[in-house]
């Protein structure tokens, strides 16, 4: 009988290097040398890196496999190493102490995992692991037994939507491609994800780069384009790395280069850093920025698929839609298109961020509602305070109050209450959060990355976020709000480009749920959440003050004066509102509003 | 040709024309401050929006290529609200000091601004604020009048292939700049102060040379080089302050540095006005008569004295074609010899 057979599998994704998955990986080979497993001939172990396990917030993730059953640990840190190579590996007995509990089962149990399905589980910067779990059985069957019609009427049957924001169907826009005469066409992987708090492309790149390579084959072959770009932001190093080293694999495997698999199609596939304008996600912009040019929008039509990339039939695609297709390919649209709702097929990956207690990378099927993702999988807000709003699509999108958990997830649903489904960042907000504030917030990333060529966006956004600005700071207006929602939908209709027509929508959308709020801040010169600083007081209460000083060694300004066992006072010309006596106080005897 | 309607009027108009140039076509006014016929569709400042039957948003005339069929209509409430907001958006970052501006009169922004009755503007806020100088001999660059149109750049990059300003920066900081910021230093063409719709781009010659209404316009020909430039003088008091080309002339309107900013030496003291001869060692001014009729001699004596071969004849670049085609008849038929060769060969 053979020895037994164990790996171990370290998460070596963004977050789990942040973590310190480098340490760890280095602490298990140290420590395995160390014992001698390497000697022992009854036994096989090997140690992998894996990118993106999804639950960033548990990092560093442990599986430790043997024999194929699995253990999966969390928080690892080099220091833990030793007890678990000799208690688990050696001896055969789990550390239960530091093993996952129920709530990462539950985290996992309502995702449908696609295109994280290998993410985590293999090793991105060894093809062979990939190719074990299936990899590039798609384009083999692509190449050798489909017709890039057929290609393209499987897409198109599994219902596939762009992940990149705007959901248009991808078999439409490869059948448009397809059937252009042109002798040159491109393919473009859109990577350059620029979102606050939006992980998913780079997690993808990071954890399955092979994937997104072969999706781009398949498509490439479907609409016959010989030369493919991936624009990718160059703040990505490791996904950048990581999808050098896969493209290279790909080319010595033969599935790049010239007469792939023997099937005479030729294609290849090049890497174009982008230097993190927001606005290169836009694709006249991307386009523009591989053209040598600055990244800037251009009026469509024509739209690419008809005048693209050096003037000519240019399909661009999103990382987690060309990561579906070889699942596609390999599986059958039917399969793909059981998951999901009636217009948004299959599943959709999320950043999940903010104030749930899991934090972390997701993968669910469209349909499934917000209430399930921020209660089961999520597990609830921190603190288990209020839940307030949802902030669905990044700057893009909207805020989604919390009245509305219950409506379905899919791109139609999201839109009707004035969001988007975006690129997939989800950030959770509760009853700590000022929406206006959070408005702001929003405003000051896409005035800041506007390209300044329309004049809606250029001066329109500046103006929109000064008007939150001073309402933010107690300045704010009556009409404030009303001009608010004028120049937004001006914005909206006027902007060339998806960045200034979406950016007015936190805005609007704060003011249709959270008005309230607005007025609170512009009438009674006061915010809710107790967030806007010019907008909050600190005060003592005499009667709870025992005079213990505390509060006045804090203070960073020296805005408290009291004698010793005698009630404090705040002297507010002074305070500048930090909030170190309120958090200090042990005898709850400031107050904040 | 394709048939397309706007506001309820049948247009005609040949193939891959745009929407703007059909409305034109049909005397249909649409505001707008970056298109120029002669440039790239730019899209940007996006005042020639219009509604198009069937499409779900308003487009930009300027980029939308006509249709057959295709029912567009140029004005209704939403989009005049739209051009508003966009203007009112412009002058909330703009100096709006039209009281001391060289182009005031004479300025697009402050057209449209009079168009809509912008005298209150909902929007106030940041002003962009440029305090350098651009040291350059020719051309006043106040950036803090750009509306950002993009025909300079466009201009300078597509018709003179110089590329010597770009956009810098983003957002509300964006601003058109020669490479690092530093001085203009490119062939001082001035196409892009022809197209300029603002005061950021002016001559330096004439400023403060003269309002627009004081102005007398004067056409004529550049008389620089055979091209035959058609130019129109600005003359104020007598004095030639600015030169400009009409974009409906031969020469497109564009025109190089000596044809906009070379007529200083008009009123230049140093200018000669007469000929001159040589007698007694100095320099005296003559009439014409005198002047032909001692080169004439003077030629005769040379060709009967040592040959017509000793006599060379070397012609300008100023001179029409006409002129050249005479001075080389003159040199082989008069003078007799084939000795004559032209400037620009050089």
């Amino acid at each position: 009988m053979k020895g037994k057979d164990i790996q171990i599998k370290v998460c070596m994704g963004t977050g789990g290097l942040a973590a310190g998955g480098e340490t760890v990986l280095r602490a298990f080979r140290e420590s395995l040398k160390e014992k001698g497993i390497d000697a022992t001939v009854d036994r096989n172990c090997s140690i992998h890196q894996v990118g993106c396990r999804g639950f960033c917030a548990r990092d560093v993730l442990v599986d430790v496999i043997i024999d194929g059953e699995k253990t999966t640990y969390q928080y690892i840190k080099p220091e833990m190493v030793p007890q678990i190579v000799e208690e688990h590996i050696i001896k055969g007995m789990p550390v239960e102490e530091w093993t996952v509990k129920d709530d990462y089962r539950q985290f996992h149990e309502k995702q449908v995992k696609v295109v994280l399905a290998d993410c985590g589980e293999i090793d991105p910067e060894e093809i062979d692991s990939y190719i074990d779990r299936g990899g590039y059985e798609a384009l083999r069957r692509a190449l050798t037994e489909m017709t890039p019609e057929q290609i393209v009427n499987t897409i198109e049957a599994s219902g596939l939507r762009g992940r990149g924001g705007a959901g248009f169907p991808t078999g439409l826009k490869w059948e448009y491609a397809r059937k252009n005469p042109s002798e040159v066409k491109y393919i473009i992987c859109n990577a350059d994800e620029g979102d606050p708090g939006a992980f998913m492309d780079r997690s993808i790149i990071e954890g399955n780069p092979h994937s997104v390579i072969e999706g781009m084959i398949i498509g490439a072959y479907a609409i016959g384009a010989k030369k493919g770009y991936v624009y990718i932001r160059a703040e990505y190093p490791l996904a950048v790395k990581r999808l050098g080293i896969a493209l290279e694999q790909a080319r010595q495997r033969g599935f790049l280069g010239d007469d792939i698999l023997g099937s005479g199609f030729s294609f290849d596939i090049k890497i174009k850093l982008g230097a993190g304008a927001f606005v290169c996600g836009e694709e006249t912009a991307l386009i523009a920025s591989i053209e040598g040019k600055r990244g800037m929008p251009r009026a469509k039509p024509p739209f690419p698929v008809e005048k693209g990339l050096w003037g000519k039939p240019t399909v661009i695609n999103n990382v987690e839609t060309l990561a579906n297709v070889p699942y596609i390919i390999r599986n059958g649209a039917l399969w793909f298109a059981q998951y999901g709702t009636d217009k948004s097929k299959g599943t959709k990956v999320f950043a999940l961020t903010g104030k749930v207690r899991n934090t972390g990378l997701i993968e669910v099927p469209m349909g499934i509602t917000l209430r399930e993702i921020i209660y089961e999988i999520g597990g609830g807000i921190e603190g288990d305070r209020r839940l307030k709003a949802v902030q669905t699509g990044g700057p893009s999108g909207g805020c989604i109050p919390a009245h509305l958990i219950d409506i379905p997830v899919d791109y139609e649903n999201l839109t009707k209450v004035g969001s988007i489904v975006g690129s997939g960042g989800m950030v959770v907000m509760d009853e700590t959060d000022c929406m206006v504030n959070i408005a702001k917030y929003f405003l000051e990333f896409t005035q800041a990355e506007s390209c300044g060529k329309c004049v809606p966006c250029r001066i329109g956004t500046k103006r929109l976020l000064e008007i939150l600005t001073r309402i933010t700071e107690g300045r704010g207006r009556p009409g404030d709000i009303e001009l608010l929602e004028v120049l937004s939908n001006d914005i909206k209709l006027g902007s060339l480009c998806g960045l200034g027509q979406t950016a007015p929508n936190p805005v609007l959308s704060t003011i249709k749920y959270f008005r309230d709020e607005y007025e609170a801040h512009i009438h009674e010169k006061r915010c809710p959440a107790g967030v806007c600083k010019n907008l909050l007081t600190y005060t003592i209460l005499e009667e709870f003050c025992k005079g213990c000083t505390l509060c006045a060694k804090v203070c960073p300004a020296g805005a408290i004066v009291g004698e010793r066992k005698q009630p404090h006072r705040i002297v507010q010309e002074i305070c500048i509102k930090c909030g170190a006596c309120f958090e200090t106080c042990k005898f709850s005897a400031i107050k904040k509003g | 040709m394709i048939t397309l309607i706007i506001d309820g009027k049948y247009v005609e108009v040949p193939e891959g024309a745009t929407v703007l140039e059909a409305a034109r076509e049909a005397d249909i006014y649409i505001p707008t401050l970056c298109d120029d016929p002669r440039l790239e569709p730019f899209g940007a400042c996006r005042l020639c929006l219009v509604q198009i039957k069937g499409m779900p948003r308003p487009v930009t005339a300027c980029t939308t290529p006509a249709r057959e069929g295709m029912e567009v209509t140029t004005t209704n409430d939403e989009i005049e609200r739209i051009r508003r907001t966009i203007v009112e958006l412009l002058l909330s970052d703009h100096p709006n000091d039209c009281m001391v501006c060289e182009k005031a009169g004479d300025c697009t922004l402050q057209e449209l601004a009079y168009f809509y009755g912008l005298r209150e503007n909902r929007f106030w806020g940041e002003r962009r604020q440029y305090s350098k100088k651009d040291n350059n001999p020719f051309i006043e660059r106040d950036m803090e009048k750009c509306v950002l149109c993009g025909k300079c750049v466009r201009v300078c990059e597509e018709v003179q292939g110089v590329s010597a300003i770009d956009f810098a920066y983003r957002g509300f900081r964006t601003i058109v700049a020669p490479a690092f910021e530093k001085d203009l230093n490119c062939e001082f063409c001035g196409q892009c102060v022809s197209v300029c719709p603002t005061g950021a781009l002016v001559g330096k010659l004439s400023l403060g040379k003269g309002r627009q209404k004081d102005i007398k316009r004067v056409d004529t020909i550049c008389p620089y080089c055979g091209c035959g430039c058609n130019i129109t003088l600005h003359v104020s008091r007598n004095e030639i302050i600015r030169v400009t080309s009409s974009p409906d002339t031969l020469n497109e309107g564009w025109l190089c540095v000596k044809g906009r900013f070379g007529f200083k030496f008009v009123n230049h003291p140093d200018r000669l006005k007469r000929p001159l001869i040589r007698k007694n060692g100095r320099f005296e001014e003559v009439c014409w008569d005198e002047a032909l009729d001692y080169v004439a001699e003077r030629l005769k004596e040379i060709k009967e004295r040592y040959g017509p071969d000793a006599i060379a004849g070397l012609s300008s670049a100023r001179c029409t074609n006409e002129e050249n085609y005479l001075f080389q008849k003159f040199m082989r038929a008069a003078v007799g010899t084939n000795n004559v060769d032209h400037c620009a060969r050089y």
